[in-house]
């Protein structure tokens, strides 16, 4: 098929970050101009390839196993999508939202490098790619957390790194053992192999070495340490990518590609995934219910939502997967409006405590407005989208006759419904303190992206059906099929 | 067998120094101690006693190549990943530099303004 569409979506960020870092010592605002045109050209190729046919690219001509192929199936249009939409808007927001920071062109630079990185992840058909592509966008996001040079930005920044830099080695441990067993880093070539000789102990401790390096990339309690510090510390356009992309592309689907389409989704595996995905849930809403800082309390909420799409993963049924890739969708539409507006808010009140804000809504009527969508949202409030995917996940739980995970998986809505009032009461709701009486709400290129991600919050709530059976059943069918994906690759 | 053993005791002297020690810069050494014993491993898996390096010859056809020579794809491998590594080592030493010109510390435990 050779949809050449394929390394463009990994090659014109490359590139635009190496004019942007070239000509950003004479020209300072090159990357405000050439950062959003690369992430509309990103966004455009995402959507033409929704409806081609599923794929490959041989990158040098050179032919599977021996050459590293880019793979496009169902699973992958629907990351590709939300990767390149929200970094999109991300891109649009940081144009006003940057101008408080310094060396604007390097955090073009740094974020085209991510989304270099994620692209990549999410295209590619070779387990040390993924490795590779899986570091860019991980050191571009070290360097991107730390972008303010303060005292918390660099204590979580440091946090990260280290962390990140050990779960990266667990997985470079993992394919090592992978390869010395099957004699291929190519994911289709190692899963005929598995599928030939069974699990056996060493792919066994491979997998595990896996989950534990993607777990931490995703944010999975007891592998979350470092993501409420790292997330509220990073600007908010980089927040909204991180909480809102990056831990579902680099964690949640890096994960599903290994378990599912190289190992063939052994119950062992999948039943790891689920209760790592509900204790999550509730530990991450435990936690953010005590926190008066508004990003550090989304940051929690994050936890707690990967957690939902992980239960919905290791439920490994075709409803379960489909509902957990339709929660992973809008939580990255519904997490990333949620950053951006705490964005908003922060930059015209200078604070980011819950208790030194009050009223609102009365200043910034825009952003209040997106903060109840995305509030709604996140807490499953019909006819929003969360609602949907939420009960979703419920429903499949049930079906599978996990009777308790669905208790806790309604029961950890409930509390996130507790919390998301309380950050609306608080922001938006009582008296307007003296000091803020000359508020006017954000400029318009940041309200652009909040009210895009709110129209596609009810959009997406109210057709859910359409966008149920246009995308996420195909991606659940495709992720669940390991012989058609082998087949797809190198032929039988 | 016994070099595999002499790999693990490299990975776990850059764990111990990575969690035990307070000073940032240990804690980096320990760092490089792990990834250097991850590329190590990667190098020991495509190895051969007695092999020779994998450079093709004219006077050999690729039947023998392939019986006497080691595994070249993990020295590829190894190659991207020491890469990687020092872009890792270069942020974390850029880290450490702006960590001491704001908390005046060298020390992780005096770090701790983030917590709850």
């Amino acid at each position: 098929m050779n949809n050449v569409l394929l390394p463009l979506s990994v090659g014109i960020p490359l590139l635009t970050t190496v004019v942007i870092l070239l000509i950003g010592k004479f020209w300072k605002s090159i990357g405000t101009l050439l950062a959003p045109i690369c992430g509309l050209i990103t966004l455009i190729f995402a959507i033409s390839l929704l409806d081609v046919p599923a794929g490959t690219y041989w990158m040098g001509g050179w032919p599977p196993p021996f050459g590293i192929v880019l793979v496009i199936d169902s699973l992958t249009k629907v990351l590709l999508l939300a990767v390149n939409l929200i970094s999109f808007l991300a891109l649009i927001y940081s144009v006003s939202y940057m101008q408080k920071y310094t060396a604007v062109a390097k955090y073009y630079a740094l974020f085209l490098l991510m989304l270099v990185g994620l692209n990549g992840v999410v295209l590619t058909g070779d387990l040390f790619n993924l490795f590779v592509f899986l570091e860019i966008a991980s050191i571009a996001s070290y360097a991107l957390v730390g972008f303010g040079v303060e005292h918390e930005e660099l204590e979580a920044g440091f946090k990260y790194l280290i962390l990140g830099s050990v779960a990266s080695t667990a997985i470079l441990v993992a394919i090592a053992i992978v390869y010395s067993l099957t004699g291929t880093v190519n994911m289709a070539d190692a899963a005929r192999f598995v599928v030939n000789m069974g699990m056996n102990k060493a792919l066994l401790f491979a997998a595990a070495l896996f989950i534990f390096g993607f777990s931490l990339k995703a944010g999975l309690v007891p592998f979350h340490a470092w993501l409420p510090d790292a997330h509220p510390s990073a600007p908010a356009p980089v927040s909204a990518m991180l909480s809102g992309v990056l831990i579902k592309v680099l964690g949640i689907y890096a994960m599903m590609r290994v378990v599912f389409s190289v190992f063939g989704a052994p119950a062992e595996l999948l039943n790891i995934i689920l209760w790592l995905g509900v204790i999550s849930a509730l530990v991450g809403v435990f936690l953010a219910l005590g926190q008066y800082d508004i990003k550090r309390l989304m940051a929690y909420h994050s936890v707690s939502q990967i957690g939902y799409v992980a239960i919905g993963i290791g439920l490994g049924t075709p409803l379960g997967i489909a509902a957990g890739l339709f929660h992973l969708f809008n939580h990255a539409i519904f997490k990333s409006l949620l950053f951006l507006d705490a964005g908003s808010l922060e930059s015209a009140t200078g604070t980011r405590d819950l208790r030194q804000m009050g009223g609102l809504m009365k200043k910034m009527p825009v952003t209040s407005l997106a903060t109840v969508t995305g509030s709604l949202s996140i807490a499953g409030v019909p006819p929003f989208n969360g609602f949907f995917s939420k009960l979703l996940i419920i429903l499949a739980a049930i079906a599978a006759k996990q009777y308790f995970i669905a208790a806790i998986a309604a029961f950890v809505g409930l509390l996130t419904l507790a919390s998301f009032t309380k950050v609306m009461r608080f922001s938006l709701l009582g008296p307007l303190p003296d000091i803020y009486k000359k508020l006017h709400d954000a400029p318009f290129t940041m309200l652009f992206s909040l009210v895009t991600l709110s129209i596609l919050c009810f959009v997406i709530g109210i057709f859910y059906p359409f966008f149920m059976d246009s995308l996420f059943n195909p991606a659940a069918a495709a992720i669940l099929d390991q012989t058609k994906y082998i087949s797809m690759i190198i032929g039988g | 067998m016994t070099v595999y053993i002499l790999d693990f005791i490299i990975f776990a002297i850059g764990i111990y120094s990575l969690i035990a020690k307070r000073h940032i810069i240990k804690k980096i050494i320990g760092m490089v101690l792990i990834e250097y014993s991850t590329n190590l491993f990667l190098i020991l898996i495509g190895f051969r006693y007695g092999g020779i390096a994998p450079i093709l010859s004219p006077d050999m056809n690729s039947v023998q190549f392939s019986q006497c020579a080691v595994d070249p794809l993990p020295q590829a491998l190894v190659l991207t990943s020491i890469v990687i590594g020092l872009g890792t080592l270069a942020l974390m030493a850029a880290y450490t530099m702006k960590l001491y010109e704001k908390y005046k510390t060298f020390d992780m435990c005096e770090i701790k303004r983030l917590r709850g």
